[in-house]
């Protein structure tokens, strides 16, 4: 027994000097193997007779467990160094930049398309689409400008060579007002409808281009007046710019297509070189600024577009949405719009995931 | 339309301030467009006299004056106008004050070594008209000291905008007149000067076309003698920004800015025989006040004697006939020329006037009489001479248009409450007629009211639209219900998923210089190519986006940018059926420049090639919502002559042979040279039309997918690799080996390839890794034998061997 003692003192102090895994190796073989001292002295248990055997038994057991304890503790300690030296020779110099991955842009006029459709959607408005390449029928006839009207001239037409089928002028429509002719023809009364897009002028200064964007707005049904016109631009402002200190303005005006017609003005301050929208314009301090045109739809209209005049009535509008965009989202000059400029579009085009919702604010923040 | 307070004040009977006025103009709906106070670019300038004159030291044409300011010492002023002299009233600039007509700020100066404390003005310099031979004279009567702008007796000039559909407000009587019936005053009545009348008008006139002049009224007076205007009509055409000329042109433009009735006056010595409204001939040649010649064609109204064209009706008189500082006998023309008539016209000769503004608008037709009266009075008052009795040819509109109307009608289309008195109130103060029925009788000048709608208008402008309530509109019960098309959702997905995958949303011009158009055109398309181009930059409607994005592309190379990623969601624009156009919706997408930055870890900058298109296109047509399982990789589409993409690394997206979904791949080397664009660009065009949508069915939308449970058993994986032919398409491989064993292949993809080496000339190794799914049971070995076998069998017909 002392014999054994003395060799598991020696083992024990070989392994806690093993400084490599391999001589941690040599020592479980030189003690636990096969031919190791732990195993030959479990082998001299079957010789003996049982008193010696329940004597010595545990004994060399305690031995082997002190054994293989130590063998084991070594091992983690030993893996747990070279791991970490491992892990230390892998050491990367994060500073360094990694691999660009680009992330594109929607479209100022674009997310404010889908505001447009969003608030409106609320109201019960959907959006309607039409032809930009028109003709003269849709853009001015039904719309009660027939060929000598002077109201014509104020709209710098773009004309093609081509005729349409009842002869009159191919053009790119100067409005989106053909949509509401189109929508009601189409779909009769009731009717709810924005019609966003793309309209031409050949006109080209600071602050005009010759195609921008304007979206109508038509509402047809059974006793609809100025006064739900109002409402809804009211409505559809406070919620576009998010604030409701939104004040309107109606001033009377003309447009061929409306009875009455109305201008629509909203009150707004300066702040710094920056036009923000709010408060009345009569007030110290703020002033009006035009926004659109609106009115009641002239019954000649509605009767051009195959809707009773008697029955049913309603308004229609038409705002810039450039305009509204560069007023919500601080943009000052409008060519810029149509450079495709990528340090423009970077700057105030909008994430992907800005989907405007009713829920988040249909506004995607500074 | 430009008026002075004081000139509205001729007319308009009231207290109100200037503030009160403009507010109420835009309130009624006659927006005003600025207001000019001329007291305040005056502001330093006084009436001041020169006690005396003595010649500059060191000038001839200078004199040294000293100057009565009426407070403190006389001042000294260098002044070179050769009218300066002793005992002279004029106009004085003091220091500070700002000259009008050039900005010039006045400051104590020395003047070839003598000092001047101000200067002595004329007329052009404070911009009160154009003489500028010596400084303004004023009368002994003049009260020194006083503020020139007060001695003026300047007021405020008010700019408003009229609206095409009220010529009676191109007059500042008709202005009055709106402003006393939205209670700014009262209106006063006209002042006609009183003449004697003697005699019949010795000239014909008459109308040979009732249809273009329906009525010419007419006049002569002789023995006027022709002079500057006075004080007064000069100041009221000055506001309205006109020049006076001389009183026989300035009383006629007087009668059109105040009255709104444009008028004509003839030298009478000019003219020979009867003075007739007629047609004109075509080609018939007349040289008009402005100077040029207009060539006229049948549709056109003149008035016109036996010898020649005098004037083109409506719009401008003749160079030839027109009054003189000479003339003493003319003829005056008061006529009502068919107000489409004279648009025409006008639009086709591309000559705008202001007698052309208001007869396209309509003027009064019964302010005929009174205005030639009107006129004839003020001649003989200011330039004399004997009128004859007025002529009056043809007979203009006379049928007031009566309208019934239901008072109810201002609540339920206006949206306001009027008292049925105030109604009345209103429409009376405007001219209408109102009897007790209601029914109203409209005065012809109101050619603009077509029905009760109008008179609402009418009504609800006076009485103020900021009475007009918000009313919300009728709501659906419950939440909004969903309004967009499938075809909107369809681009509000491709729009953020090409956002989301790095490209940033262009908008470009629908129109391009036509060789750029024509260079994207399909083979055959007749483009839509404009008349009247704003430049030749923007005259060809596209039948393409990428050349829009190409030239920003290259816009922004120029400004060093090294890559440019855009895509564009607009029509391309067609010719489509009855003469109309087709625009179909499309997504263009553009890659130039860089697709990495050299950098530390890649090392050199790396350059877009086909592949970028085509994973952008079949990314975005997944987004859309497109098969991409069943697309197939097609030819390139056919193209012009020109070739807009490389022949060999473009290709088609297709679902079938005809149903081209998109087109992607590098631009062809023309392109680039067309579009100065240097190094490689690719390039995608998806056709949003051809993406087939989910059917919108009847009845309630089913959210609920096809039931689906992940396999139970692990997929296996087994490698082919096979020597074919150098041209066969990796995609033909691919769908043969796919369609081998359908049931048991779930995925086949390309993972190597190469050529040389061992592989003979001719022919390429392609390496396809095929995913095999398990049913209920696993692979057996003879059944995974099987499915090889079959693979490699369908290989095989595609001239593929597999490699030992």
């Amino acid at each position: 027994m002392t014999e054994l003692t003395s060799q598991k003192d020696a083992a024990l102090a070989a392994i806690s000097a093993a400084d490599t895994l391999d001589a941690l190796e040599e020592q479980r073989v030189g003690a636990l193997g096969k031919k190791g001292w732990v195993s030959l002295a479990l082998k001299t248990l079957g010789q003996m007779s049982p008193e010696e055997r329940s004597e010595a038994a545990p004994a060399i057991q305690a031995i082997r467990a002190e054994v293989a304890d130590a063998i084991a503790a070594k091992r983690q300690a030993l893996e747990a160094a070279e791991l970490e030296a491992q892990l230390a020779s892998e050491t990367l110099d994060l500073t360094l930049p990694a691999p660009d991955t680009a992330m594109g842009s929607v479209h100022p006029v674009s997310q404010v398309m889908d505001e447009l459709a969003e608030i409106f959607a609320d109201l019960g408005f959907a959006v309607a689409t039409g032809p930009e390449i028109e003709d003269d029928w849709h853009n001015f006839t039904a719309l009660n400008m027939d060929e000598s009207h002077p109201a014509r001239a104020m709209h710098d037409t773009f004309y093609f060579p081509d005729k349409a089928a009842d002869g009159g002028s191919m053009l790119l429509r100067t409005h989106t007002s053909p949509v509401q002719i189109r929508s009601m023809k189409e779909q009769g009364a009731p009717i709810r409808l924005i019609a966003p897009g793309r309209v031409y002028r050949s006109d080209s200064d600071a602050t005009h281009t010759p195609m921008f964007h304007q979206v109508e707005g038509l509402v047809i049904d059974k006793n609809i007046h100025l006064g739900h016109l109002k409402w809804t631009l009211e409505t559809f402002f406070k919620a576009f710019f998010e604030r409701e200190d939104i004040t309107l303005r109606l001033r009377p005006s003309y447009f061929p297509f409306t009875e009455p017609s109305v201008e629509v003005d909203v009150g707004y301050s300066n702040e710094g070189n920056r036009r923000v929208v709010g408060g009345h314009g009569d007030e110290p301090g703020y002033d009006w600024m035009e926004l659109g045109g609106s009115g009641m739809v002239n019954r000649r209209v509605l009767e051009f577009a195959g809707i009773d005049p008697d029955e049913y009535q309603g308004f229609a509008f038409g705002l810039g949405i450039d305009r509204i965009a560069m007023l919500k989202y601080g943009m000052n000059d409008l060519r810029a719009f149509f450079d495709g400029d990528p340090r423009w579009l970077a700057h105030y085009g909008f994430s992907p995931f800005d989907q405007p919702t009713l829920s988040a604010g249909v506004g995607a923040r500074a | 339309m430009k008026f002075s307070v004081t000139w509205l004040k001729d007319h308009l009977e009231t207290d109100a301030t200037l503030s009160e006025i403009t507010n109420a103009l835009t309130a009624i709906g006659l927006e005003v467009e600025g207001v000019e106070d001329p007291a305040e670019r005056l502001a330093g300038f006084k009436v001041a006299k020169v006690l005396t004159a003595e010649k500059h030291p060191d000038a001839d044409k200078l004199q040294v004056l000293s100057v009565d300011t009426g407070e403190g010492d006389p001042l000294q002023v260098v002044c070179g106008a050769p009218n300066a002299r002793a005992g002279m009233k004029g106009v004085l600039g003091l220091p500070g004050a700002v000259v009008p007509a050039n900005g010039m700020q006045l400051r104590k100066s020395a003047i070839r070594g003598v000092e001047s404390n101000g200067m002595m003005c004329s007329v052009r310099e404070l911009e009160l008209g154009d003489e500028h031979d010596g400084i303004i004279e004023l009368p002994d009567d003049a009260s020194v000291g006083h503020a020139f702008a007060d001695y003026q007796g300047s007021s405020p000039i008010i700019d408003v905008a009229i609206t095409p559909n009220r010529p009676d407000c191109m007059g500042v009587y008709g202005i009055a007149r709106d402003l006393a019936a939205a209670g700014l005053g009262t209106l006063k009545p006209i002042a006609f000067p009183k003449f004697e009348a003697s005699g019949a008008c010795p000239v014909e006139v008459r109308t040979d076309y009732p249809e273009g002049c329906p009525a010419f009224h007419g006049r002569v007076i002789k023995g006027v003698k022709n002079a500057p205007s006075p004080e007064w009509l000069q100041q009221r055409l000055i506001s309205a920004g006109q020049r006076p000329i001389s009183l026989l042109v300035d009383l006629t433009n007087y009668l059109m800015l105040a009255f709104g009735r444009p008028a004509h006056a003839y030298d009478l010595a000019k003219l020979s025989g009867a003075v007739v409204a007629r047609r004109a001939k075509a080609g018939e040649q007349v040289l008009a006040l402005n100077e040029k010649t207009y060539t006229l064609d049948e549709s056109m109204v003149v008035i016109a004697d036996d010898a020649q064209v005098h004037d083109i009706a409506g719009i401008m008189g003749g160079e030839h006939s027109g009054v003189s500082d000479d003339t003493t006998d003319l003829l005056l023309e008061i006529a009502y020329f068919d107000p489409a008539r004279i648009g025409v016209t006008g639009r086709k000769l591309g000559l705008a006037s202001d007698a052309r503004t208001r007869f396209e608008r309509g003027v009064d037709p019964e302010f005929l009489d009174d205005g030639l009266d009107l006129l004839t009075g003020l001649i003989v008052e200011l330039a004399g001479g004997e009128a004859s009795e007025s002529v009056r040819a043809g007979i203009a509109p006379s049928e007031p248009l009566v309208v019934a109307l239901d008072t109810g009608l201002t609540s339920r289309l206006g949206g306001v409450d009027v008292p049925d008195d105030e109604q009345r109130r209103i429409l009376e103060s405007l001219g209408f007629a109102v009897d007790d029925n209601w029914t109203v009788t409209c005065p012809l000048r109101r050619n603009d009211i077509e029905g009760a709608a109008d008179l609402v208008e009418e009504v609800v402008r006076i009485h103020g639209l900021d009475k007009v309530e918000s009313v919300a509109l009728p709501r659906m019960d419950g939440v909004a219900r969903p309004t967009a098309t499938l075809a909107q959702l369809l681009e509000r997905k491709l729009r953020r998923a090409a956002a989301a995958s790095g490209f940033d949303e262009a908008i470009t011009w629908s129109f391009l210089p036509s060789d750029a158009a024509e260079h994207f055109a399909p083979e055959g398309e007749q483009l839509w190519v404009l008349d009247n181009p704003i430049s030749e930059d923007m005259k060809a409607m596209r039948s393409s986006l990428i050349p829009g994005l190409l030239m920003a592309a290259q816009r922004n190379a120029d400004h060093g940018a090294s890559t440019t990623q855009l895509f564009e969601l607009g029509r391309r624009y067609f010719r489509g059926e009855n003469g109309m156009s087709d625009e179909r919706p499309t997504l263009g997408l553009v890659l130039a420049g860089d697709k990495t930055q050299r950098g530390w870890a890649a090392g050199k900058a790396a350059q877009f090639d086909a592949f970028d298109a085509k994973a952008a296109a079949i990314q975005l047509l997944e987004a859309a919502g497109a098969p991409a399982d069943r697309l197939m990789v097609m030819e390139p589409v056919a193209e012009g002559t020109g070739g807009q993409f490389h022949p060999g690394q473009s290709a088609t997206l297709r679902l079938g042979p005809k149903k081209v979904l998109a087109r992607f791949g590098m631009l062809h080397p023309a392109t680039l040279k067309a579009f100065d664009m240097a190094g490689p660009v690719a390039a995608v065009e998806i056709f949003l039309d051809a993406i087939p949508s989910k059917k919108a069915g009847k009845g309630p939308v089913s959210f609920a997918r096809p039931s689906f449970a992940p396999p139970a058993l692990q997929s296996v994986t087994r490698d082919f690799a096979f020597l074919v032919p150098e041209a066969l398409a990796a995609g033909d491989l691919l769908r043969a080996v796919q369609g081998a064993d359908k049931a048991n292949i779930v995925g086949a993809r390309v993972f190597d390839l190469f050529t040389g080496g061992s592989v003979p000339e001719g022919q390429k190794s392609l390496a396809i890794e095929v995913t095999l799914q398990p049913g209920e049971k696993s692979f057996k070995d003879a059944e995974l034998a099987e499915i090889s076998d079959k693979i490699v069998a369908a290989a095989a017909k595609q001239g593929a061997e597999l490699r030992g």
